[in-house]
């Protein structure tokens, strides 16, 4: 096999950190690489080295064996250099066509872009309508604008960070269809992932990275799963287990739930029932953009819902806001950790009484005690081993997975009786990540009821009694997770796009 | 009332040229909050351009030079804020704000030796062939060079949104600044150019009203018109052609209202003076509540971009 | 090649440090200006700063200015940081202080000539209500309609302005004037006038009233929960929504209170260093005072130095005009470049300037 593309001795620093450090390896002609590691391991920095938007502090490139410094992403995709982004770089008010004529040098007029966009897609068999308005997409097919805009431009190598983060299990079968059928016609593919029988699937050789360095190579079809775990961790994992018990009364009922979000791009929840009962984890899958924020809004109180569409504990709560259902014990934690569940430049402190002050009695006629609140957040930071030097920081000054750690330990302290979660282990470690499943399985131990909301489906089936899955805004009937295959739980959510005649 | 002295001929060439100043601006403004920028400094633009312009037409004597000066003037006072809010990330509210009070200070400070002078009158350039026909002809062939620029930037800024490449650039930088910079555009050096185009209309508005509308230099000249062009803006809901509906709509309440008040009209002058502002608010209103929740204007207006890593 | 690298956290120290700093450079800057109109910049930076409060021959004259021209700045710039706290742009306080002067002086002059202890308190009252409604035209315009309160503030500071020069001209003039346009002078009626309290202070109700403004803003902010969030409003209105801070009702009460503050600062000044409604009552006070609430931090204290400051520069730039023929237009610009230099020097409170150097291509 020739060699397209060898990095030898990349370093990257930014303030603080050494995000990439003496990172060397090589990509065949016509190879599928995979590129391995944790969230912070280094990946996205060296993908933006080699797409031309950093540049290596140390280190060289070589692409066919001349020297390789894109100065730019434009000069990176002149040499064959294209990349399927997985945030970030779609315009939702333009459509297909100038969102592909944006990712390219020399366009073509639009008409006849806009065939040649047709023709692409009926060759690899990725259906598009190039003059649809991106915003009103699914996230599969986003994606597949994304492919399409560097297919265009005949690519030597096509970089992919985490394509399947948004794609069902049937929308990753034709991905990966897609992706042989490039690399038989001689396309080599850097493929970002942390998912590992999906690399195994699909990969002929991976690099691995820890805190920024290369710390093996392999084979994924002949390594384990296991093999590769450990060497992206560093460490055995700490597996929590369920203690189990009966699940006992209804707590929250939510019957025939119609909501159509402000934002004309969000997604409208549709006749959404669910039951959730003292002691139980209910876990809801989906992928994401299927009306995940919309479900957390709803039931946190953000967004108001018709009359008698949610019913806690006997109550009809539809018309109650957020600081009234904290009052009754319902608490939420939403997905966007900064501008979300909490204010960037505010302090941790200050961050505790957002949603600490009714239920933790954190002032008194509306006049805030500072002390009584910095303690409180003094108990979430110990708890929960918090990484900071104290509550007077600002949460923005926290890692990800620290100021995760916080918000969940900030809903968890208050003691709720039904606590709704989304996304709650998204970008954090996999020790914290396993901590914070940890708390929310001895909340519910201690009877409480759980909701969570997330788009890893090895974390739904490890913590949830039951599963249901979120698609276009419709909720699946929850099932029983224990013994649900990977085939049904592809079909709860929704199959593949433009598969239909495949579902039953 | 007596309409009778009003001369409809009159009055809609009349709004044509009170409609211009607010046209260019509020075109300028467009391209400007299209790429995702929210200058609110139009109205300091607007009457640095005025004076420049009067400035520099009562020395040289050519009006055409006073237009080009204004021109300069509006996007030098531009570049200010787009230093403030692209190279130092400053919330681009108060920049905005900072630069009107600014600019009708500069202006009254540059423009203090020439209160009371006339400019050199800017002659009509009437199309020929055209301007004789009976009716149309005085209402829109026998107008000054700058309403027919006007009119001209009006098609041009719309075939340049619509069909050019830089124009598509310039959209997708004001839909999501940090997808453009990761396909390789120059976030910081699309917004400075919008920017200085936004000034340079503004500064090209703010002298047609000191040589042609009124023509002499007074201080405050601008008198809110700038405002009016931000809001305009909003009513056109970022599309050109509207922009020109609602520069006239606008100039032709002013023209309006000027004429009531010429003829007598028993409506307190105060009221009639108040009507343009009154009818903005009405516009505004009416705008925003028809179009709930769903609006047309670009995802990032207002919002600062910072390459991080 | 130099560039900004973001802080972890906001640095205190800047934040401090940074108004300061600011004021340093626009006197750098503004004596530049100066010298570029052949007048000497340090005499003039000294006559605009320095001999208003300790010449001998203009300071018995000016120190009790400092206070008169700070007291509406700082009130309504106090009103006004709320909103700007909160990301809600009222910039139509001029119209506001206008509608307060109007409302309380027609109030008052509604009872000429009765001679009665409790019509300057009901004027007091008329006047914060004439602002508060006033502002309330935004206020209900934004959280019915969705309709962009920096706009329709600024429309109504040019109709409040009609509505002033009408009041002048026909409705509140004084009877007894001969035809000359402006209303009955409210100072010289003693049951509507607004006297000075202490002799030699300058200090008059608005004062007072202006400083009770910065206390209560400093617990508000604080201390109360309201504060917290509109503070949380401007962080991050997605984490206010969801600690459940109903963001109408915040619309409201951060546009009610500056238009109230404003309005008061309209009738103290109507009644007490103005005198009379006049066509040119509207000093530009309402714009002056967005200058001081930035320069001020948005922090009461923070505002009521920037308030003295930017009163210090309206009375030097007075003394100036008289002293050095220094244009009282040059004040104005000397005033906005205060502005910028500020915002632009904010950068360094969240990000520092890092010397990276040249990349090899």
């Amino acid at each position: 096999m020739t060699e397209l593309l060898k990095l030898s001795g990349l370093t990257r620093q930014y303030p603080g950190v050494r995000a990439n450090d003496d990172v060397s390896f090589s990509i065949g002609a016509g190879q599928v690489h995979a590129l391995l590691g944790e969230n912070g391991a280094g990946k996205s920095t060296l993908v933006k080295m080699i797409y031309g938007l950093e540049k290596p502090d140390a280190g060289t490139m070589q692409l066919r064996g001349a020297p390789y410094a894109p100065n730019n992403p434009q000069a990176a995709r002149a040499s064959g250099v294209a990349m399927v982004f997985q945030h970030f770089s779609l315009f939702e008010a333009l459509n297909v066509a100038e969102n592909v004529a944006l990712g390219m040098e020399n366009p073509p007029k639009m008409h006849a872009l806009a065939q040649s966009i047709r023709e692409v897609s009926d060759a690899y068999g990725l259906p598009l309508d190039p003059d649809r308005i991106v915003g009103d997409l699914s996230a599969g097919e986003r994606q597949r604008v994304e492919i399409i805009r560097c297919l265009l431009q005949d690519p030597k190598l096509l970089i992919m960070d985490e394509p399947t983060s948004v794609l069902t299990p049937q929308e990753v079968e034709i991905l990966f269809k897609t992706l042989r059928k490039l690399q038989s016609e001689g396309t080599s593919i850097l493929y970002i992932s942390h998912k590992l029988e999906e690399i195994r699937a699909l990969c002929d050789g991976a690099t691995i990275l820890r805190l920024g360095k290369v710390v093996g190579e392999c084979d994924p079809k002949v390594t384990t799963a296991r093999d590769m775990a450990e060497m992206m961790v560093g460490q055995i994992l700490h597996v929590p287990s369920r203690e189990g018990g009966e699940t006992g009364d209804v707590l929250l009922d939510v019957q025939g739930l119609d909501f159509a979000p402000a934002n004309p791009f969000g997604t409208r929840l549709k006749n959404v029932s669910l039951r959730l009962r003292a002691g139980e984890v209910l876990g809801i899958g989906g992928v994401a953009g299927n009306g995940q924020d919309e479900l957390l809004s709803v039931l946190s109180g953000e967004a108001k819902t018709g009359k008698g569409a949610i019913t806690y504990c006997g109550q009809d709560i539809s018309g109650l806001g957020p600081n009234a259902r904290r009052k009754i014990g319902l608490l939420a934690a939403p997905e966007e950790r900064l501008g979300h569940a909490a204010a960037p430049n505010m302090s941790l402190t200050e961050n505790a009484v957002l949603t600490g002050n009714i239920r933790k009695k954190l002032s008194k006629n509306n006049f805030v005690n500072w002390k009584k609140t910095e303690a409180f957040a003094r108990d979430i930071i110990q708890k929960f081993d918090v990484r900071t030097p104290g509550p007077a920081s600002a949460a923005r000054s926290l890692s990800g997975g620290n100021l995760q750690k916080f918000v969940i330990g900030r809903e968890v302290l208050q003691d709720p009786t039904v606590l709704v979660v989304n996304q709650p282990t998204w970008g954090v470690d996999a020790s914290a990540a396993a901590a914070i499943r940890q708390s929310l399985l001895d909340l519910a131990a201690k009877g409480a009821g759980v909701i969570v909301i997330s788009q890893d489906l090895d974390e739904l089936m490890e913590i949830s009694d039951h599963f249901a899955a979120l698609n276009e805004g419709k909720l699946t009937a929850p099932r029983v997770a224990k013994g649900l295959t990977v085939d049904e739980i592809g079909m709860m959510m929704g199959g593949a796009h433009d598969l239909e005649e495949v579902a039953p | 009332m007596d309409f009778g002295s009003i001369n409809p001929v009159v009055l809609l060439a009349s709004l044509m040229v009170a409609s211009t100043p607010i046209l260019m601006a509020a075109l300028g403004e467009m391209v400007v909050e299209k790429s995702g920028v929210l200058n609110l400094g139009v109205e300091g633009m607007m009457i640095t351009g005025a004076v420049c312009g009067f400035i520099v037409a009562v020395e040289t004597g050519s009006p055409t030079l006073g237009f080009i000066a204004a021109a300069i003037g509006g996007m030098a006072l531009s570049m200010v804020f787009a230093l403030l809010t692209q190279v130092f990330l400053t919330t681009q509210v108060p920049a905005g704000l900072a630069l009107t009070l600014m600019g009708v200070g500069l202006a009254s400070l540059l423009g203090q030796n020439y209160q009371g002078l006339k400019p050199p009158p800017v002659s009509d350039l009437n199309i020929p062939g055209l301007d004789h026909l009976p009716v149309i002809g005085p209402i829109l062939f026998q107008h000054d060079m700058m309403v027919y620029v006007s009119l001209l930037s009006i098609a041009g800024v719309w075939a340049f949104l619509k069909y050019s490449r830089a124009g598509l650039i310039l959209r997708a930088v004001g839909e999501n600044h940090s997808a453009a910079h990761a396909l390789g555009y120059p976030v910081r050096m699309v917004r400075v150019m919008a920017i200085g185009f936004g000034g340079a209309m503004a500064g090209l508005g703010g002298a047609y009203i000191s040589l042609v509308r009124v023509p002499q230099w007074t201080d405050g000249i601008t008198a809110g018109y700038g405002w009016i062009a931000l809001a305009i803006v909003v009513f056109a809901s970022w599309k050109a052609w509207r922009i020109l509906i609602g520069a006239y709509l606008f100039g032709g309440i002013t023209v309006l209202q000027l004429n009531l008040q010429a003829a007598g009209a028993k409506v307190p002058v105060e009221l009639l003076s108040m009507s343009p502002f009154l009818a903005t608010i009405v516009v505004l209103v009416v705008i925003s509540a028809r179009r709930h929740g769903a609006s047309n204007a670009p995802a990032m207006l207002g919002r600062i971009f910072h390459a991080s890593h | 090649m130099i560039k900004f690298v973001k802080r972890p956290e906001p640095s205190k120290a800047w934040t401090i440090a940074t108004p300061i700093l600011a004021v340093i450079l626009t006197m750098i800057l503004g004596g530049i200006l100066f010298a570029l109109m052949g007048k000497d910049p340090f005499a003039a930076i000294r006559t605009i700063f320095w001999d208003p409060l300790f010449n001998d021959q203009f300071a018995a004259y000016s120190r009790p200015q400092l206070l008169v021209k700070a007291a509406p700045l700082i009130l309504i710039a106090i009103g006004l940081s709320l909103g700007f706290k909160a990301g809600i742009w009222n910039i139509g306080a001029e119209g506001q202080y206008i509608m307060g002067a109007l409302a309380g002086a027609a109030v008052g002059l509604a009872f000429y000539p009765t001679d009665a202890w409790w019509i300057f308190p009901l004027m007091v009252i008329a006047g914060g209500i004439g602002g508060f409604l006033w502002a309330m035209i935004p206020a209900i315009l934004k959280t019915r309609f969705n309709t962009n309160e920096i706009l329709v503030s600024l429309m109504l500071v040019y109709i409040a302005e009609q509505l002033l020069a009408s009041a002048a001209l026909s409705w509140l003039r004084n009877p007894e004037g001969n035809g000359f346009p402006g209303s009955r002078n409210l100072s010289q009626i003693p049951a509507m006038s607004n006297p000075e309290l202490i002799a030699g202070t300058g200090t008059h109700w608005g004062v007072v009233a202006a400083f009770a403004a910065v206390v209560a803003a400093y617990v508000l902010i604080n201390k109360h929960m309201l504060g917290f969030q509109i503070r949380l409003t401007g962080e991050s209105p997605r984490a206010a929504r969801f600690a459940g801070v109903k963001d109408k009702l915040l619309v409201l009460f951060c546009l009610g209170v500056a238009g109230a503050l404003s309005g008061l600062a309209g009738l103290f000044e109507v009644t007490g260093p103005a005198g009379q409604i006049s066509i040119d009552f509207g000093a530009g006070y309402g714009f002056t005072a967005i200058i001081v609430a930035f320069l001020g931090r948005l922090h009461p204290v923070g505002i009521l130095l920037a308030g003295l400051l930017l009163a210090l520069t309206f009375i030097g730039g007075e003394l100036a005009q008289f002293m050095l023929g220094l244009p009282s237009a040059s004040i104005q610009v000397f005033q906005g470049m205060l502005l910028m230099t500020l915002l632009g020097m904010d950068i360094f409170v969240n990000y520092r300037l890092m010397i990276v150097k040249k990349e090899a291509v």
